[in-house]
């Protein structure tokens, strides 16, 4: 598993964060993201899952967070700041397996050697 | 810039609010199995002479092109609207063909339907791009915080998009719209079957309201 911090994370550009996680998911690992993704990575990681996959060798991967919190403030928005991605787990779709998730918390089963 | 294109956004915002656009293309996204062709067919049924859009199954990924239907004019809340109705394959963030053979079909058409499927996903993304407005169809009887549904909204909001939340499969003994409502507090949901048509008026009602 490996835990990739916010700082690192914020240095990459979306193409460069995308390939890192398919990379580290198709080698069999879980990747935890301190800040997540925004959400037009987050469909651009699914686009670039889907083209990747492949029978008997990848199916894809499980990706979870928490729901957005609510709209930045009014002056957020005078300025253009969005909103930062939230903590994202991100694993193969068939070692890792959501057991229960709401608003503040994500359960998941991790299986080796499926 | 941030000032500029807010102000720009806020303006656009406004003229669409005092002129009241008429006419929207709204995608009807969710997860594989949720309903949205069961919807689709349901909204040309009572609006467009009992055409349908296409062919709903219980085997996951049925819809692996975008279907589009244009001119589809619903009247509610004493005005119209005219909608291009584009209905989407579910989006997924996996696609094992396994899956598909679990419902009868061979290994053959079960490896054609799951590259078909991934190539739907991308199409479903792609149409994200061109759209006035979604209607985000989720199954009551299942686990709201789905990847899929947290994306599908977060790109809506990050586009300043109207969404509306349809909490379908009311019919169904288990059915939980509640659980759907405590997950996005923020949007507007409206509870159906589009199956039997239950509730199917107060949607046409928060369509014209939402992207009318």
């Amino acid at each position: 598993m490996d835990l990739i911090s916010g700082e690192k994370l914020e240095k990459m550009t979306s193409m460069e964060k995308i390939r890192l996680i398919l990379d580290k998911v198709k080698n069999g690992k879980i990747v935890v993201l301190e800040c997540g993704l925004t959400s037009d990575e987050e469909v651009r990681l699914i686009e670039m899952t889907m083209t990747e996959i492949r029978v008997d060798e990848f199916s894809g991967i499980e990706i979870e967070s928490y729901p957005s919190k609510k709209e930045g403030s009014f002056l957020d928005k005078i300025f253009g700041r969005t909103l930062k991605g939230r903590m994202t787990v991100i694993g193969p779709a068939n070692q890792l397996r959501t057991i229960e998730k709401d608003k503040y918390q994500i359960s998941t089963k991790v299986s080796v050697g499926d | 810039m941030g000032f500029i294109n807010s102000l720009k956004e806020s303006l656009g915002s406004w003229i669409d609010r005092i002129f009241k656009k008429k006419r929207a293309k709204i995608g009807l996204y969710g997860p594989p199995n949720a309903g949205k062709t069961t919807l689709a067919n349901r909204i040309l049924h009572d609006w467009s002479e009992g055409e349908s859009l296409g062919v709903a199954s219980p085997i996951p990924h049925e819809t692996r092109r975008a279907m589009r239907k244009e001119g589809v004019v619903i009247h509610a809340n004493g005005s119209s609207i005219e909608l291009d109705i584009v209905d989407t394959p579910g989006m997924a963030t996996k696609v094992d063909f396994k899956e598909f053979m679990a419902f009868g079909l061979t290994e053959a058409e079960s490896k054609k339907r799951a590259k078909e499927a991934t190539e739907g996903v991308i199409e479903a993304i792609k149409w994200l791009d061109d759209l006035d407005g979604v209607l985000l169809v989720m199954d009551s009887t299942e686990d709201p915080y789905t990847q899929v549904n947290v994306v599908v909204i977060g790109n809506m909001e990050a586009r300043k998009l109207p969404l509306l939340i349809v909490a379908n499969k009311m019919d169904l003994p288990n059915a939980s719209p509640a659980r759907i409502k405590a997950a996005f507090p923020q949007h507007a949901m409206v509870q159906i079957s589009a199956l039997e048509g239950s509730n199917i008026d107060n949607l046409y009602q928060a369509i014209a309201a939402h992207f009318g």
